[in-house]
This record gives structure tokens, sequence and C-alpha cells, in this order.
């Protein structure tokens, strides 16, 4: 450990609140139709995409007309992404395949889809080695801004239904996505795409170079369109990488700076929308009282990543390496990680990337220590609601300040209201099983797959003992896999696999079925399922009469309230999966054994 | 229903040229007219010959030839590192450093596999510091003590262009016995191209092995 390692931490949460507080301030006034210093430049191409979808953007929905457009415009989505996965070497005229890659067989790209489609960006495939530039373009890059889409205004129909006082609209969702996209993610995905170039990514359509190093050795170099996708992968916390190794890839991160200002780019929207919110219920300080929430475990989770990393793991002891930090050297655990980011900015990147459904890496999770693998265990058991993925962050932490309502309430004996309004069996039942979905989910699918010969085909040889039989690490690696996908993150112990890449890269990946479609069905159900839920909630607080807060309402805008908040998210997290942690990485941490 | 499916289709039609088609193509064109050198890769020119990427590592290996032809081990050529290069830190592709097929080692943490990569890996480092009569470059000899850990384990992106301050300190002794220059050029060379940390605070001090390295050829060649 050191001090620039904990002043990253801390000087990362500094600037992030800084950034977030007047961008939520911004993002308020998009979403309540106010104005902003953009409208000059978006007001006609906004109309104009009214008039080519043919919506009427001032037509109120209610919550299932809401989620009724929402579902087909998915639909819609998937099934394009699909056939452009499909048909990749149909689109070689475009001149944007120069590798001739063949497509991926039909799980893989099912698998694909669904990952891209649910903002999870899961990959059974390696995209250097798989995928077409104009794949990567008009498909991948399309669907990570559309997801980060549907995250977003889902979160804000939430918001609409909780402070509504007007009947039963909650917005328009083709003006939503409309605004998203033009207020919000199109212009600072340019800004971020420039400044990523500026710092050495790549942007071109050349063929792969094909050179002699210095040596003579031949190497090949794969190239591509990296920062246009980079930026909506960060921005959108979408997380698939252009390259197989994702943000470790010099020409994805290609500086220590850019590590930092990526980091902060994954966070800025799901920070920003939590005081959007507060500004938008007309309490401040009720969005105050989330972000402290968030903050404290944010923190709590990169402070135990960076210092059981830099305590390096029991194969580096047993190999005789020295871990601490030396002159010219920082130590630690530095397996899978790269030299420029060192121990705490891999450790912080990745603790950033599992609070939210970003899911990018700069490091191996599966080389991190057991502890330290601990740590996006622990991250995704609280179910994406520390900060979260964009939209679904928010929506699922109202869903817990719902719960926790309920449950202070019953223990002062009060009927539960938040912010002026009931909250009555119909609203609990709706929270619980939205809250309930993505846990089961996850549990369901990691014991399928560890109980049969199909799943276990996934996981890779180095986890296993070489005595033979299952080892610690081996479960982890498919507990990770569902959890992973069933909370729509999308990072890996990127061992475990669904996909075989022959050694000829222009045949096409094949698939692993199992695994593809099992990973597939669980990020679609757990993606829509909890956002039907969150939906109904918002339909049914939107038509609710705020009453006035008296003497005996519960405050959930102060310390008190912060606390039963976390206490309810850690009892729900733990509850749900300490069995299943403590047979993967928690005894993986707690030994010096090796397996 | 019907105005949703249409509104859709057409929807995803207008979002897929204008953020997939036409937002590539612009960030594309700014970034080839502003920034051409980072916009392609960085290469690198020696003599007129691409030899490279800057930020791109590479493997400062020389192929292994038996009776006149490459020696091939698993349909990859043997290579042993070259002594008067200074060395990158491990990879996990195949071949090492292949930048058009990147992966991760992942390695875990309590794995018998991992201990075995780990010390053969140390056991190289260690026998490249030592010459042809067995007596090490690095005053004392190397230990895996006393090894960097970024010279043991393997990178990330299998591609790493960078080494810590410390594996090259420990290198340098190699590389000027070898070449015949003195230790203080080396080490002069090695904080030229040592980037620091970003906004001094973010990441770790790290040297570009391929800008050195060439460094190192340039000074003997103008000499």
């Amino acid at each position: 450990m050191s001090v620039t390692g904990w002043l990253t931490i801390f000087l990362f949460a500094g600037l992030l609140t800084a950034i977030a507080i007047p961008f939520g301030g911004y993002l308020a006034r998009v979403y309540s139709g106010e104005r902003t210093f953009l409208d000059p430049l978006f007001r006609a191409p906004e109309r104009m995409a009214y008039r080519l979808v043919h919506v009427d953007p001032g037509h109120g929905q209610d919550w299932k007309q809401y989620a009724r457009s929402l579902i087909i415009f998915s639909v819609a989505g998937w099934l394009a992404l699909y056939l452009i996965l499909r048909t990749q070497t149909l689109w070689n005229f475009t001149g944007l395949n120069p590798m001739h890659y063949h497509s991926a067989t039909w799980d893989v790209s099912f698998n694909t889809a669904s990952s891209f489609l649910t903002n999870t960006n899961w990959q059974y495939y390696s995209g250097e080695t798989t995928m077409s530039y104009f794949t990567q373009m008009a498909g991948l890059t399309v669907q990570n801004f559309l997801s980060a889409g549907v995250g977003i205004v889902v979160a804000v129909a939430l918001i609409r239904g909780i402070i509504g006082r007007s009947g039963k609209s909650l917005g328009n969702f083709w003006q939503d996505m409309v605004r998203t996209i033009l207020w919000v993610l199109t212009p600072i995905s340019i800004v971020v795409a420039l400044v990523l170039v500026w710092q050495g990514s790549i942007q071109n359509f050349s063929h792969y170079l094909s050179l002699s190093g210095v040596t003579g050795l031949g190497q090949q170099i794969g190239m591509g369109p990296v920062a246009s996708q980079e930026a909506i992968k960060l921005l959108g916390t979408n997380g698939g990488g252009f390259f197989n190794t994702n943000s470790a890839h010099p020409f994805e991160n290609p500086t220590a700076f850019t590590n930092f200002f990526e980091m902060l780019v994954v966070l800025a929207i799901p920070a920003a929308l939590v005081f959007q919110y507060g500004r938008m219920s007309g309490n401040r300080r009720q969005g105050y009282a989330i972000y402290a929430t968030m903050m404290v475990m944010f923190l709590g989770a990169a402070a135990v990543a960076y210092v059981a990393e830099a305590h390096g793991s029991p194969a580096q002891h047993a190999a005789g390496l020295h871990t601490h930090v030396l002159a010219g050297s920082g130590g630690g655990n530095l397996e899978g990680k790269e030299q420029r980011f060192g121990i705490a900015g891999s450790a912080l990147f990745d603790v950033v990337s599992t609070v939210t459904s970003s899911g990018a890496v700069n490091s191996a999770i599966e080389s991190f220590t057991g502890i330290g693998g601990a740590v996006p265990f622990a991250n995704l058991s609280a179910s994406e609601v520390i900060f979260g993925g964009v939209g679904t962050g928010l929506y699922s932490i109202l869903l817990y300040v719902l719960l926790a309502v309920f449950i202070g309430g019953l223990m002062v004996g009060r009927t539960p209201e938040y912010l002026g309004k009931k909250i009555e069996a119909r609203e609990i039942k709706l929270v619980s099983l939205g809250i309930l979905i993505t846990p089961l989910t996850a549990l369901l699918a990691t014991s399928l797959a560890t109980a049969t010969k199909a799943g276990r085909a996934s996981i890779s040889t180095a986890a296993l003992s070489p005595h033979g039989g299952t080892t610690p690490q081996a479960f982890s690696e498919s507990f990770y896999a569902y959890l992973s996908q069933a909370n729509n993150n999308g990072s890996a112990f990127a061992g475990y696999t669904g996909y075989i890449q022959p050694n000829a890269g222009n045949v096409g990946a094949h698939g692993v079925t199992f695994a593809d479609l099992l990973g597939g069905f669980v990020m679609l159900f757990a993606r829509y399922v909890p956002i039907l839920f969150a939906l109904a909630v918002a339909g049914s607080l939107a038509g609710k009469r705020i009453s006035p807060a008296g003497l005996g309402t519960m405050r959930t805008d102060n310390p008190t309230f912060v606390f039963l908040l976390i206490g309810v998210i850690i009892l729900i997290g733990a509850l749900t999966f300490f069995p299943a942690l403590l047979l993967g990485p928690i005894v993986q941490g707690l030994t010096g054994h090796l397996y | 229903m019907k105005r949703d499916i249409l509104t859709s289709v057409i929807g995803i039609l207008l979002f897929t040229l204008v953020l997939g088609i036409v937002y590539p193509l612009f960030i594309t064109g700014v970034s080839q007219v502003a920034f051409p050198g980072n916009a392609n890769g960085q290469k690198v020119y020696v003599h007129g010959k691409l030899v490279g990427s800057k930020i791109i590592g590479q493997n400062f290996a020389d192929a292994v030839t038996k009776n006149g032809k490459p020696e091939m081990s698993a349909g990859q050529p043997v290579t042993t590192p070259d002594v008067r290069y200074f060395q990158t830190r491990p990879s996990a592709t195949v071949p090492a450093d292949n930048a058009a097929a990147t992966t991760f080692s992942n390695l875990g943490p309590n794995s018998v596999a991992t201990k075995t990569e780990l010390v053969t890996n140390i056991a190289a480092y260690i026998a490249v510091d030592k010459a042809p009569n067995g007596t090490p470059y690095y005053p004392g000899g190397l230990t895996p003590g006393r090894v960097p850990v970024d010279a043991a384990e393997s990178s990330a992106s299998g591609i790493d262009p960078q080494i810590s301050v410390r594996n090259a300190d420990i290198q340098a002794y190699r590389v000027a016995a070898v070449r015949s220059i003195p230790l203080s050029t080396v080490e002069r060379l090695i904080s030229t191209y040592t980037a620091n940390r970003g906004l001094a605070f973010s990441g770790e001090p790290a040297v570009n092995v391929l800008e050195l390295n060439l460094a190192l050829d340039r000074l003997q060649q103008g000499s």
C-alpha cells in the first residue's frame, strides 16, 4: 500500500461528487423539460426524430403503455442485433470486415445479442478474433447507447411515479429515449472518445498491422474504431470491450490518466442520477441520503480490495515472491494487472466496474486474491444498488428505499409513508418480487451449472485441481458467471468460457451451447422482470395522493435512515448469498492452501 | 401495439444509422485530422520499416533454430530472450505478446497452476541475468525474493508495453554488460523513457520497453 494509492481512492470519490452534483442538476432539467444550454443544438433533430418515428411526445403513458413500448422496442433491438451478428459476412461490401471474420455460431450470437440488449455485455467471444468493425459499430455500439437509454428512462419513470401529483402518467417512453440519446449520451460520448484518442486510443478502419519486431519476430496488432465504442461502453455502464482484454488493452486504456478518467466516466451518470432524483423530488436531502448510502458502501469495498491486493496471493508467497512496496516497484498481487495502473488503479477500477453494471475490467478479476475477489462478489450480491448501472442503480435502490421505509414503519408501528405517499401491501409485494428475482435467478442458474456435466464443461483447466476433483476456484468461476449475468454486470472470472475460438480466426467462434443459452436467458429474465416490477410500482404510486408530513412521519433524509438502508441492503445480500460465498471466495481468502 | 411496432422498427433503423454509422465515422474523421498518430496506433519505424507500436508490448526474443530450421513447439516457434534487449513482462497470449488475440492468464490466487507458472517465470528471469560463464550480472545475484512482481507475473493485456522501474534497473546491469556501455548511460535512458504517475498520483511509474530498446540501438549505431 502507498500514499498515492489511498490518494487515488479518496480523490476519486471527491472528484466524482463534485462532478455529479451539477451534472444531476442538468439531468433534472432535461427530464423535466426545462431549458438547457444544448437546446439550440438538439431541438430541431428532436422534432425531426418524433416525425420520423410517428410519435406524439406530449402523449403521456400510464405504466402499462410505457412498459409495452419499452418491451416492443427491446424485442426489435434484439432481433436487429442478432441479425447483424449472424450475417457478418454479408456486410463485407462495406469494407468494414478487413480480417474477413465469419459470424459466430447461433448460440454465441444468442448470448451476445441478449447480453448487449440488457446492458450486461457479458462476452462469450473475443472481440478482435470474432467481430468485424461493422458488427462492433452498427450492432454492439448501437445497443451500448440504447440499453443505457432504457435503464435511464425506467429510473426517470419511477421518479415520476414517486413524485407524481396528477393521475397515472409516467411520461412518454419515446420522448425520454430520444432526449436521453440526444441530450445526455451522444454529446458526452463524443467528448470522451476524443479525450481517449488524444491520450492514445485508436480510431481507424485499417487492416490489422502485420510486422516484424525489433528482433525479427512476427507480430500482429489488432486495429479498429476503438475510441468511439470505448466512450459509450464506459458512459453507458455497458462494459463490453472492443478487445478481449477490455480496458486492460493499451488501445482501450492507454495511460494511468485515462484509467482515472475512465472510472469517472463510468460512475458519472449513476452518481448524477441520485442528485437528479433529489432535485426532482423537491427535497435534495433525499438525494443526499441515498448518495451517502452508496458512497459509504463504495469506499468500504474499495478499501478492502486495495488492502487485499496489496497484500498478495498465497500462490505468490509459495513461489517465493516478495510482495511489499520496494523502491521502483509497487509490489502486491500483479498477476493479471497492468504496470501503468498499479495495484490501487486496478483494485479501484474493479470496484467501480462491479458496483455499477459496467463490468469493464482493466485487470483479471479471476487472478485477484480471495478477499480481493470477494469484493466484486459482494458488490454483485448487493444487486447493483451501490450506484449501479445507469438508471438500473437508481430504480433498484429506490425499491430498497421503499422496503427500508416499510421495515422502519413496522418497527415504529406506523403506516409506512415515503414522500407523503402511503406504502401499502400491493407496493410491498411488487417491491419484494422486484428485489428477489435477480438473486434467485443467479442462485438457480449457478446450481444448474455446477450440478450438470454440460455446465462444468465451461470451467477452465487451470481452476481444476491437478489431483482431479473440484476446487473453490472452479466454484467461484461458475458462481461469478451467473451472478454477473443476472445482475447485468458482465465482468467475469474469465477462465469460464462459453465458446471455442479455432486457431484460424476467420471461421467463427463455436459456442458451448449450455453456457450460452443459460446465460442468455438469465440476462433477459433478470433484466426485464425487475423493470416491469419497477414500472408497476411507479404506476401504483403515481395515482396516490400526497399527505403532508406530520410529527410522527419517519424521515428518510437523515443519517438514521442511511444506516437503516445500508443494513437492509447488506442483510438481504448476506442472507441470500452468504452460504454460496463461503464455498468460493471466502474460503479462498481465509486459507493459504493451494488447490 | 401496431403503432409501437412501427415506431420501434423505424426507431432501430434510425438509431443504427446515427449511432452505429454516423457517430463512429464522425469520431474517426476528427481523430484522423486532430490526432493521426494516435488514431492509427502510434506506429514506430526504424529505417522506414514498421517495427511495432509504441504502446503495444512486444517479445524481444530470437527464434531458436535447429539444423538450420526454426524449432517449433505446439505450432509456435521456440524463442529465447535476446539478452541485448530489456525484456517485457510475461504474457499469457499465444505466441507471447500477440496483439491480435489478447487474453488474461486467468490464474487463480490459490491454484497450483499459478505457483507453477510463477516459479517458471522467476527461474527464467534469473537465468537471463546469468552470463554464459554462469556469473550473475546483477550485483550479488538474483533470488526469487529479489525478483520484482511485474517481472514474474503476467500482465492483464498480455501486451503490457511497460515494466516497473525496479525491473528496468535490474535488467540494466545485464544490458550494459552485454552491450559494453556504461551502466550510467543505460540508467539515464531508463529515466528518459519512464512515464510518471498520471496527474502525479494515478497508477505507478512505468518504463516503456520498446522506446528504451530502440534508444539503445540508436546509441550504438551512432557511435
